[in-house]
């Protein structure tokens, strides 16, 4: 996080320069870099290195009234502000998608507010916010993923007392996940929890992946990049650091499994990927489609093609 | 049966602010032994039954439990942690409300099997064979094996209590007035259960009740509290059908003959 502004961004009107130099009739509203001042970031800063120092572990943080309702995201932008610097090239996305109103939202506001160089491409992207999905393509030591988070404890449906929960996670009594899970299998016959699977984090903390599918979960274990997590309602910050060993919990009859598609993307044919389910018509017609955009769209610039691409109706350019 | 006490209580004393909740209270619980905490409403039976369990602390005094080493340990100098498994798995807690002691959003098997699973079974066909044997064992259907206990009975609703309290095998079993608000012929059907289970497993109970009756069927021995005192104690007939204090015996013919 070096100092020295971008000079190809948009001026981020620091405190200093607040002459704005030929601006529009209304002078430039005068934000700190990334929105936040610089006490709050601290602040949050030394959350994430509390967080990181204990992987897992929900650390409270003063959590600040963002320019945003509650669910769309203040936790994670809380993060994304705190560990943004100039020259940090920032992705957004919303179930996967680049071009949702969420993601270009907080893409925007962050251009506007800290000047900072965004894109859509993962491998291009030095910290990536993320509302429930992980990126298809690998990340790398270089990259943060911020998560955002709507509930943070993963204990909270079975047991509502905050009191009580801490209580469960400072002595590691994790009883009470699995008797979720197994309600899921006396129910459905299956472990039935399809997003926000409980993991435990580097064999102690169990923790909330915010809703990500499962499918998502084996991305986490071993992961090369920082991966970050801000529930802005519940003021709350918990990471997993790189290369941490992340486990999804089970039963020993009923092992972790991911989602599995019967057919590839319609779009760009790639397979072991999660799909959306787009619906066609009123007649039962369906496709299936990569959640991860970008992904999909740099299968097509390769030449992959599936099952519909240039034949439906309104396709992704 | 051995001659060395389970549970030892020395001079336990609770204060809520200059009210007295109880004081100077010793007493022992043998293993395989039922005793009977009995009195009127406010004699301060649950206080001493919380001060026992580790729920509540004590003002003065201390209570000793016999761990599974054969140590006789003060359980104030239990770990939070050493406590929470000792009360998971060597003891059990029946309240009187089953909302309190059940998860009323978890199945019947889920209730059961949660013990299991906090002590470490991570097999779900055998946590569930385990809930299905103690349902039967506390006469549950095996069909409502998967039904939550807010479609239970009242009565259904305290042995599932029971049995969710049991599957770990407990020593001693701590009951705060399990009959309570069940009608008399399920009252019956309950405490003649107890008292199987009891027997069968060899377990040790303090139970504490306002219903003599209840203290009679189950007991061994009892204890008559009053305004925060133990003032009588002795075998469960003798102090029944030969009360020496005063209290104790306006409590014994204030009882209803049947």
């Amino acid at each position: 996080m070096s100092a020295a502004p971008d000079p190809a961004a948009p001026d981020p009107a620091t405190p200093e320069s607040d002459a704005a130099p030929a601006g529009p009739l209304l002078p430039e509203l005068a934000y700190n870099f990334a929105y936040l001042d610089e006490q709050t970031k601290r602040m949050i800063r030394r959350a994430i290195l509390k967080a990181i120092a204990i992987p897992g572990y929900q650390v409270p943080f003063a959590a600040r009234e963002m320019p945003m309702p509650y669910g769309w995201g203040t936790g994670g932008v809380q993060v994304t502000a705190a560990v943004l610097g100039p020259d940090d090239v920032l992705k957004v996305i919303d179930q996967g998608a680049d071009d949702t109103t969420n993601a270009v939202a907080i893409r925007g506001f962050f251009e506007k507010t800290a000047g900072v160089a965004t894109t859509t491409r993962t491998s291009e992207a030095s910290v990536i916010q993320t509302r429930h999905r992980i990126p298809e393509q690998p990340l790398t030591e270089r990259q943060i993923l911020v998560y955002q988070v709507p509930i943070p404890e993963p204990l909270r449906f079975l047991e509502p007392r905050e009191t009580e929960t801490r209580q469960l996670h400072a002595l590691a009594e994790y009883g009470l996940v699995h008797v979720k899970l197994y309600e899921d299998i006396a129910r459905h016959g299956h472990i039935a929890t399809t997003y926000a699977y409980p993991v435990e984090v580097a064999g102690r903390y169990v923790m909330d992946p915010s809703p990500i599918p499962k499918f998502d979960n084996p991305k986490m274990d071993d992961c090369p990049a920082l991966q970050l997590f801000g529930a802005g309602r519940e003021k709350r910050i918990y990471a997993i650091p790189p290369h941490t060993r992340v486990r999804s919990l089970d039963f020993d009859d009923h092992p972790f499994r991911v989602q599995r598609f019967a057919e590839p993307c319609a779009m760009c044919g790639a397979r072991g990927v999660y799909l959306d389910e787009v619906i066609l018509d009123d007649r039962g017609g369906r496709m299936f489609v990569c959640s991860d955009t970008d992904h999909c769209e740099t299968r097509q610039a390769e030449g992959h093609h599936g099952g519909m691409w240039g034949g439906a109706p309104g396709a992704a350019a | 049966m051995t001659d060395q006490p389970l549970l030892v209580a020395e001079g336990l004393a609770k204060n809520y602010g200059a009210r007295i909740g109880c004081r100077d209270v010793s007493l022992e619980v043998y293993p395989g032994e039922v005793l009977a905490v009995v009195g009127e409403s406010g004699s301060g039976k649950s206080t001493l039954l919380g001060l026992l369990s580790t729920e509540l602390a004590p003002s003065a005094g201390r209570v000793l439990y016999r761990l599974k080493d054969g140590a006789l340990t003060d359980l104030a100098s239990l770990g939070p942690a050493e406590r929470r498994l000792l009360m998971r798995t060597d003891w059990g807690l029946v309240r009187q409300n089953p909302a309190e002691g059940l998860r009323m959003a978890v199945s019947a098997g889920g209730n059961v099997g949660e013990r299991l699973m906090a002590v470490g079974w991570r097999h779900y066909g055998d946590i569930r064979a385990e809930a299905l044997d103690w349902l039967g064992r506390v006469e549950i259907a095996a069909d409502r094996i998967d039904d939550d206990p807010r479609s239970f009975s009242g009565g259904m609703r305290q042995r599932l209590q029971i049995a969710r309290n049991l599957v770990t095998r407990p020593r001693l079993v701590f009951m705060d007035e399990p009959t309570g608000g069940l009608d008399v012929s399920v009252q019956a059907r309950l405490l003649d259960l107890i008292r199987g289970l009891v027997a069968q497993m060899g377990l040790a109970v303090v139970i504490v009740t306002h219903d003599l009756a209840v203290a009679r069927l189950l007991s061994h021995r009892m204890v008559v509290m009053r305004q925060g005192r133990v003032i009588e104690t002795g075998l469960t007939d003798q102090v029944l059908d030969d009360p020496r204090e005063p209290y104790t015996q306006l409590l014994v013919s204030s009882v209803l003959a049947a």
